[in-house]
């Protein structure tokens, strides 16, 4: 496979797999303020995968397009980072999972918007002001939870520490990851995780969260499809529609 | 080629169709007030009509390139494409003065500056997030309050006034 086709199914598949799983929480969420956020970010990364998918179609060249992509392919093809699956649990969970993706897809974001493809460039420069939403929105509320009541912050703090091993897999850069730093496509890794480790260092101490060590063991195989048991759940619940009924259509 | 060209005359008057088609969720400003028409040119017998999305996940989008082609179908241009381009992204400065009027007129707290930089760091820390003087539609008063940062479309805010007591939506800065 072009090692640019892979990892525009990475950057899909990580938005994809966030979005569905915010979604999930349409209608529950704490509080409706809170409802609505999740719901807008999902539909912000929603709206990004459809960018991501559709070029990754395109330049494979096989006819498949986001749909195709999306809803037709099984857990082992999925590219998508592992923490992006892991469970939405309470919301403490739900939104350090989204701290940590937040400010690694901040930083991508900044270094993709000067990426030699041009076509990636605009994505990046488009979502990047999303992006930026969606970083407040998570920082804010990692300060409110981490800095709150006595229960609050034992529950972010136990979120913080359970998911950190999910947070380094986006830096472990494989053959494909690094062809495209070679190519100019993608930002090197260390300098997106020196300006990552900076971020959450300084938002958990406003907080008064403990940052688990930066050097900690760091969980992967998402991006080469070898996934937690919780992707097929996932999938099995967003591709029920067109695995039952194929090429259904509005 | 010449004989299909149009006059450039006719290009301001594809504009001016244009500017009646209504924004679907925002039905008091126009798509080309809202600012995501881009560019208007005639390739060949073909009307090509670039527009930007507002936000990459907006739903309305799809709605406004059916309800551009329709409009243009009923003025007569039977050959309608219509391109999607990312970069540069849409910005709230690209909205008209008298798009702002019109959601103002409609309750809908128009942008309060010119979009700032937020392409840099600070633009994500959290204490930074800018307090702004958001005007309410309804009395005036800037005494107003962000209540969500999100709100019942990705463009906009909730806010609440303090003196009227009205809540409203705030187009957002983008």
């Amino acid at each position: 496979m072009d090692p640019k086709v892979g990892y525009l199914l990475r950057q899909g598949d990580n938005a994809l797999i966030l979005s569905q799983q915010l979604s999930q929480l349409c209608g529950k969420g704490p509080a409706l303020e809170e409802d609505m956020a999740l719901t807008n970010v999902a539909l912000d990364l929603l709206g990004q995968t459809r960018m991501w998918l559709t070029y990754a179609g395109e330049l494979e060249g096989k006819g498949r397009n986001e749909d195709h992509l999306a809803f037709l392919r099984d857990a082992h093809e999925m590219r998508c980072c592992l923490i992006v699956e892991q469970p939405n649990g309470n919301y403490a969970d739900t939104m350090v999972r989204q701290f940590y993706f937040d400010t690694w897809h901040y930083f991508l974001m900044q270094g993709l918007a000067a990426s030699s493809d041009p076509r990636i460039a605009g994505i990046a420069e488009k979502s990047i002001k999303e992006v930026s939403y969606h970083l407040r929105r998570s920082g804010d509320l990692i300060v409110r939870m981490g800095d709150g009541s006595a229960d609050s912050h034992a529950k972010t703090q136990a979120a913080a520490d359970a998911l950190w091993m999910y947070s380094g897999e986006v830096f472990l850069y494989d053959a494909t990851d690094e062809a495209m730093v070679a190519q100019g496509v993608a930002p090197a890794a260390e300098g997106l995780r020196a300006a990552f480790l900076e971020h959450v260092a300084e938002i958990f101490a406003e907080a008064t969260l403990t940052m688990p060590p930066a050097d900690a063991w760091m969980q992967r195989g998402g991006k080469q499809g070898r996934h937690t048991e919780h992707l097929g759940y996932i999938l099995a619940e967003m591709q029920f529609l067109q695995r039952a009924y194929p090429g259904a259509e509005w | 080629m010449d004989g299909l060209a149009m006059p450039a005359a006719a290009i301001d008057q594809v504009w001016a169709w244009l500017g009646e088609v209504p924004d679907p969720e925002i039905p008091v400003i126009s798509v080309v007030d809202l600012g995501i028409v881009r560019a208007v040119e005639w390739d060949g017998g073909e009307c090509v009509v670039t527009i930007t999305p507002t936000y990459s996940g907006c739903p309305a989008m799809q709605v406004i390139a059916e309800a551009v082609t329709e409009a243009l179908h009923a003025h007569g241009i039977e050959r309608v494409r219509l391109v999607n381009r990312l970069s540069p992204a849409w910005t709230t400065d690209w909205m008209s003065e008298a798009g702002k009027l019109a959601l103002k007129g409609y309750g809908i707290a128009p942008p309060a500056q010119q979009v700032i930089d937020i392409s840099g760091l600070h633009g994500v820390k959290r204490r930074a997030a800018p307090a702004l003087a958001v005007a309410c539609p309804n009395c005036g008063s800037l005494h107003t309050q962000l209540t969500s940062q999100f709100g019942s479309t990705p463009c906009k805010a909730l806010y609440k006034c303090l003196d009227c007591r009205e809540p409203f939506d705030y187009f957002k800065c983008h």
